[in-house]
């Protein structure tokens, strides 16, 4: 019998996350182009429907309809998995975030999160960086010049930030003890936040989230002005959607996590009880969303040599020290 | 990060000056957008509001017309002289009186290049170049104006 419940309650979580999180990808793809459009002093979408507002829809379904083209040499198999494996990967980091701390459902506690896993962080890497697959096979089995390039940039850039993002996140571990997402969260709880004791460490990962996600100025993959798109060149239609809500998905995650791992999580003024504690959780996420668009309508992108100096040159080494100087903290204080 | 390659305490300093400089930069771009996202948009929302155009403006074609409502235009065969496109095409025919009447006064408007100068040329101020930039149509043919599309092509007076 409880082995029902446990089925039950796991499959309803999924179903719930499934669908805040596509709704979320989906409406998010209309609040980048209106936060854009406000920043460039236009309106941004608003014919469809009030506001705009059935503008992902239409998006949906042209994307739905549109012809399928695979190139003639292209790796067909690989072509094909390519934008699985990103959406896969970007959705699959939703598993173990804690959107809140639990609620009271027909007598039982059900908490917030789909797996509470005590490896939470390490399988967040683990999965991040299988996202890159996508990306690389995608642009590499297009049989397509500038795919090519995309996917070699890809490659170098996503492998090399992704040393400074566990690293800058290495503090937050020396700190709490944990690689447990849930039990981080309930360390910071009280205002305890991570940022407050790690605020490099908290701009590092912001940065190399950046980069982690081909998102401006970190968006060599697909640079417009020189690859045209990049990794994406040759898809079109759904499998181009897939790339595009992975993408968003991908995002999303990054700005949960850095929510999970430095702002607190859940934890948030006016006690408000277990059951909307998940409402804390998303306004962080949202602000930081925000933030990640806000910084796409500012920055110009950077050149390539330039991003992979930054990365080793510049942020491996203060993430290093980062590291150092918290150990060190932790030792003259023993804490 | 251009840091000066020179050692010594000096060397770290400038470095850490360069890189406060920078992010201070990098702050103040996020400081701009951040202060235009709350501007009000400066977009002319088209089908429902228009822009004004400007008092020269050079649109579609018209005839200005007689009391009696035919076209004031004498055939002299000035604007079908000047026009560099080669678009307007004219068949005049001489009036018991004397006159001269345009039999036929058509202008290829996919040709036309709305300089003006018909209407520079004309010496009674006949053909004359309207406001409306609004001139689409499915077929070639139908933007084509005749004379008598030319004469409902007028501004209305109000």
């Amino acid at each position: 019998m409880e082995q029902i419940y446990f089925l039950i309650e796991t499959l309803a979580k999924v179903v719930v996350v499934f669908a805040v999180l596509m709704g979320a990808v989906a409406y998010l793809t209309l609040a980048e182009r209106k936060i854009l459009g406000h920043i460039q002093v236009r309106y941004g979408p608003n014919r469809v429907g009030p506001f705009g507002l059935f503008q992902p829809i239409a998006d949906g379904i042209k994307a739905f309809f549109k012809e399928d083209v695979v190139p003639a040499r292209a790796d067909q198999l690989l072509f094909v998995i390519a934008p699985m494996i990103s959406i896969t990967a970007a959705i699959s980091l939703f598993a173990v975030i804690p959107f809140g701390e639990y609620i009271e459902l027909f007598g039982r506690r059900v908490s917030l999160t789909l797996a509470d896993l005590d490896i939470g962080l390490l399988y967040v890497f683990a999965i991040a960086s299988l996202g890159e697959y996508g990306v690389v096979l995608g642009g590499w089995s297009g049989y397509n010049k500038y795919g090519l390039m995309g996917a070699l940039r890809a490659a170098a850039q996503m492998i090399s930030y992704e040393v400074a993002l566990a690293l800058s996140v290495m503090g937050v571990l020396m700190i709490s003890g944990t690689l447990n997402l849930v039990e981080i969260v309930q360390q910071q709880a009280g205002w305890h936040w991570n940022v407050f004791f790690q605020p490099f460490a908290f701009i590092f990962y912001i940065i190399c989230a950046l980069a982690e996600i081909n998102r401006t100025p970190f968006d060599m993959p697909e640079a417009e002005a020189e690859l045209a798109c990049g990794f994406n060149i040759e898809y079109s239609s759904m499998k181009f959607a897939l790339f595009f809500m992975a993408e968003y998905a991908h995002l999303v995650a990054v700005c949960a996590i850095a929510t999970t791992l430095f702002l607190g999580g859940w934890d948030g003024p006016f006690n408000l009880p277990p059951a909307l504690s998940w409402i804390w959780f998303a306004a962080k996420t949202g602000i930081l969303v925000y933030f990640f668009i806000w910084e796409r309508g500012t920055f110009p992108r950077l050149r390539y040599d330039q991003i992979m100096k930054f990365g080793w040159k510049f942020l491996l080494p203060l993430a290093l020290a980062n590291i150092f100087f918290t150990g060190l903290i932790m030792v003259l204080t023993g804490a | 990060m251009a840091i000066p390659r020179r050692k010594g305490i000096w060397w770290f300093i400038k470095g850490i000056g360069l890189v406060l400089a920078s992010v201070f930069a990098l702050l103040r771009g996020l400081w701009l957008t951040f202060s235009k996202f709350f501007s009000r948009p400066v977009t002319i929302q088209y089908p429902e509001r228009k822009r004004e155009v400007a008092p020269r403006w050079r649109g579609v074609h018209y005839f200005e017309s007689t009391t009696g409502g035919d076209t004031l235009c004498v055939a002299c065969g000035l604007c079908v002289a000047i026009c560099p496109s080669q678009c307007i095409r004219l068949v005049a025919v001489e009036l018991d009186g004397g006159g001269r009447y345009p039999e036929i006064y058509e202008i290829n408007t996919v040709r036309c290049i709305y300089c003006g100068m018909c209407a520079e040329a004309c010496p009674v101020n006949a053909i004359k170049l309207g406001r409306n930039y609004e001139f689409v149509d499915y077929r070639r043919e139908d933007l084509v104006l005749d004379k008598g599309r030319l004469l409902a092509n007028a501004p209305k007076e109000v």
